[in-house]
């Protein structure tokens, strides 16, 4: 048992393990950084009365809702390069991936917060005469964002648990670094796996957990 | 487009559609058990047992299915625990379902009117009784909605299953295409495979969803 966990603090393995989560994270940070910034301008799109708009924006959420995210992944790892000829590195092919799909349920989060607000908030702020702007920035926003934080904060740890498929295409980040090392050790010492995978089992708990408990805070807030 | 190999690759996509069906019915399947058993749990608060359930509920939630697989099935065989990969997929699946499944029977639980089970507890039931009258009958159905999206979920994250050699679609699709390099093609399969399984999936769990509403609230 002792010769089995010391893998972890031998040589550089935990520097390593940490800064394979690490570029996980980057990853999942840079995503959801332009993830919630487009996602949101699809939401507010979204409210807007033109079905042509809603259709098309539907089909969009639909489609990243529907296939899943290793698959997308894949394709776009595959076809990109072969058909489009843009060859990009793993981790670019990843964030744009990401970003997508993070913009897609980033658009039904705001756009399902916005219309929670009640009518006779919005037909207020129209009796006041403010334009479709104004409506936006002193109605519609302040009122809504709140219980979109919730379901943002869910969106973050599925966007960081998500990172985990990226060692799939090819990406080094912290399974694929355990991965290499239980290849290291695999005659010294046989129960590596069992320890590393178990570290990094603890390692995206401990990333997530707070997450999860912040979101199920502000859930309470909110209702009560 | 090589309209030949994709046809024949039906085969392939056909086999491989039934093993991503079968595990993702057996991992649903066990989810639900272990969250309704999570439930009662928690309903009657049984020491120790409780906390063990939370905490199993918190751990399963905040890891992902990828690390929980590598670990059953490339850690458990160091300490003997040795088993196919394909009961790895499911006991992996299971053990990710039954948190998220427990999650969404307490929040069915919850949303019981207080007025039922002050009600009953007024015609005298016992504690047993209202879990087994009331708060549980009661409770599951206004959780069917999250427990369908659950399955859904549970059902796309199979795909995850290639990563342990598992011959689901995704592993049929790497395959076909390192050994004969028709990557649009059987992209193209892939995906349409997957449209196949969850869009009926998705539109039948709706369809339960609004027969239950309709048998709950009336609308």
């Amino acid at each position: 048992m002792y010769l089995g966990i010391s893998i972890l603090w031998d040589g550089n393995n935990l520097g390593r393990l940490l800064l394979g989560l690490w570029e996980a994270i980057k990853i999942a940070g840079v995503s959801l950084g332009f993830g919630i910034i487009l996602g949101t301008f699809f939401g507010v799109i979204r409210t807007f009365p033109s079905s042509l708009i809603r259709i098309i924006f539907r089909i969009y959420l639909e489609i990243f809702r529907i296939i899943p995210l290793l698959v997308l992944l894949y394709v776009f790892y595959y076809i990109l390069p072969e058909n489009f000829n843009i060859d990009l590195p793993n981790q670019l092919v990843s964030v744009l991936v990401f970003i997508l799909w993070i913009s897609a349920e980033m658009s039904e989060i705001i756009r399902s917060s916005l219309m929670s607000v009640s009518k006779h908030q919005i037909e207020s702020g129209k009796a006041l005469g403010f334009n479709r702007l104004q409506l936006y920035q002193y109605v519609y926003f302040p009122q809504g964002i709140k219980s979109a934080i919730p379901s943002m904060i869910n969106l973050v740890t599925r966007v960081i648990k998500t990172t985990s498929l990226l060692m799939m295409i090819g990406v080094t980040e912290v399974i694929r670094v355990g991965q290499q090392m239980i290849e290291h050790y695999a005659v010294t010492i046989s129960t590596a796996p069992l320890w590393i995978y178990g570290f990094i089992f603890m390692l995206y708990f401990i990333v997530c957990f707070p997450l999860n408990m912040a979101a199920k805070f502000w859930e309470r807030r909110i209702g009560g | 487009m090589d309209i030949q190999a994709i046809v024949e690759s039906f085969p392939y996509y056909l086999q491989a559609m039934g093993t991503t069906l079968k595990l993702a019915f057996g991992g649903i399947f066990f989810s639900f058990l272990i969250g309704l058993l999570v439930g009662f749990i928690r309903y009657f608060r049984v020491p120790i047992l409780k906390q063990l359930a939370d905490g199993y509920t918190e751990l399963s939630r905040n890891t992902p299915l990828l690390i929980q697989l590598f670990f059953i099935y490339y850690g458990l065989p160091k300490i003997g625990i040795q088993l196919s990969k394909e009961l790895c997929g499911v006991i992996g699946l299971s053990f990710l379902g039954g948190g998220y499944m427990a999650e969404s029977i307490r929040g069915g639980i919850e949303d019981v009117p207080l007025i039922q089970i002050e009600s009953g507890k007024a015609i005298g039931l016992s504690r047993v009784q209202l879990a087994r009258y009331i708060i549980f009958p009661q409770g599951f159905l206004r959780s069917v909605s999250n427990i369908g999206a659950n399955a859904l979920f549970l059902l796309k994250e199979t795909s995850v299953f290639s990563a342990i050699a598992i011959m689901d679609l995704t592993n049929v699709t790497r395959d076909l295409i390192s050994m004969y390099y028709l990557t649009k093609e059987y992209m193209l399969m892939l995906v349409i495979s997957y449209v196949i399984i969850l869009v009926p999936m998705g539109l039948f769990i709706s369809y339960i969803e609004r027969r239950v509403r309709y048998g709950v609230f009336g609308d």
